[in-house]
């Protein structure tokens, strides 16, 4: 078993330092459960972490909503005094916002999803501690029964390795979810900011332009789609209101 | 044995299921050698999924040691990598 065995001695070498001995083998009991219930607590508290990440980006994403409802009213009150050039600026900015609220999305799933795995993870480590807790007082009531010694010398060694897996699990959600804060936090900054994101920003140069060209489609649309609602004529030149707008501005796809 | 997979669980694998995961190592050892994240994600999660056909999970209530330690499932070759003892020391038992 070449590379299982190496990964196994890996994670037991990490392992070990939960398995700290104590001379007396009732103290090393106690030590263990003492060990399991703060590896429980840190449990817990990563779950609480991810729930907390999880509600600021869903404030965010109001906040971004937000954002996007003004600037369409910016873009209202733009067209109805004759600046389609400020309207289309409103615009553009929205599209890029939106292009923000898909990711924030993506990103409250994989945190919800990261939320499941650590319920999952602490109902199944809180009912084993549970478990070495009983088998610990029970060898502690028998201290000279060798096999129930035996017995909770490998339940410590369960444990341990159970504590080593969360550990890992929490070290690289944690991981996970610090780049998201990061992100996150930029992104607050840009918006109080009013510098909004680059339009498809993280794709190659190709991307960039498609999405630009996407957008910017998207954006004669929702132009086009507004002045039909104020009823304004959809040609360059507007100003005052008309009774029959044309239709739709020209389609260009 | 007791196999346990990263993050998920442990199970209990009979032990004429051992060849077969004796050869799905062997594969991983490959991709690990060959440096190619896509071939070790595949030979992992073959590696998993023949875990989880063949094994019985371990109970909830039970807190037993593994023989065998399996990578997360969703662990690249870089990862896992950071993560290899460098040398197999501990032969698991093949009783």
């Amino acid at each position: 078993m070449g590379v299982l065995s190496r990964f196994t001695n890996y994670i037991k070498t990490v392992m070990s330092s939960f398995l700290d001995r104590a001379e007396d083998p009732g103290q090393t009991l106690d030590y263990s459960y003492q060990k399991q219930i703060e590896q429980l607590q840190g449990l817990r508290r990563s779950i609480a972490d991810v729930v907390t990440s999880e509600k600021r980006l869903e404030l965010q994403e109001a906040q971004v909503n937000q954002q996007i409802e003004k600037l369409d009213g910016q873009a209202r009150q733009a067209l109805g005094v004759g600046r389609e050039d400020l309207a289309r600026l409103a615009l553009e900015r929205k599209q890029s916002l939106q292009t923000q609220l898909a990711t924030f999305d993506q990103q409250i799933v994989q945190l919800k999803d990261q939320q499941q795995k650590f319920v999952v993870m602490e109902q199944r480590l809180s009912s084993r501690v549970e478990s070495f807790r009983t088998q610990k007082e029970m060898v502690k009531a028998q201290y000279n029964a060798a096999s129930a010694q035996v017995r909770i010398q490998e339940a410590a060694t369960g444990l341990s390795e159970e504590m080593s897996d969360v550990n890992l699990a929490v070290e690289r959600a944690q991981d996970k979810v610090l780049q998201m804060q990061a992100r996150a936090q930029a992104m607050d900054e840009l918006t109080a900011s009013g510098t909004l994101p680059e339009l498809g920003s993280g794709g190659d140069q190709l991307d960039r332009q498609l999405a630009a060209i996407g957008n910017q489609s998207e954006v004669d649309r929702q132009l086009a789609e507004l002045k039909t609602q104020m009823q304004l004529p959809s040609g360059d030149q507007q100003g005052q209101p008309q009774q029959l707008p044309p239709p739709a501005a020209p389609t260009n796809d | 044995m007791i196999v346990r997979i990263m993050t998920e669980d442990q199970y209990r694998l009979a032990d004429e299921q051992l060849p077969e995961v004796q050869r799905l190592d062997d594969d991983l050892e490959k991709a690990v050698d060959s440096g190619d994240d896509e071939s070790f994600r595949a030979a992992l999660g073959q590696l998993i999924a023949f875990v989880r056909a063949h094994g019985e999970a371990v109970a909830i209530e039970e807190v037993v040691p593994s023989d065998l330690m399996i990578p997360a499932p969703d662990m690249s070759l870089a990862e896992a990598k950071s993560r290899l003892h460098p040398e197999p020391a501990v032969r698991p038992a093949t009783e």
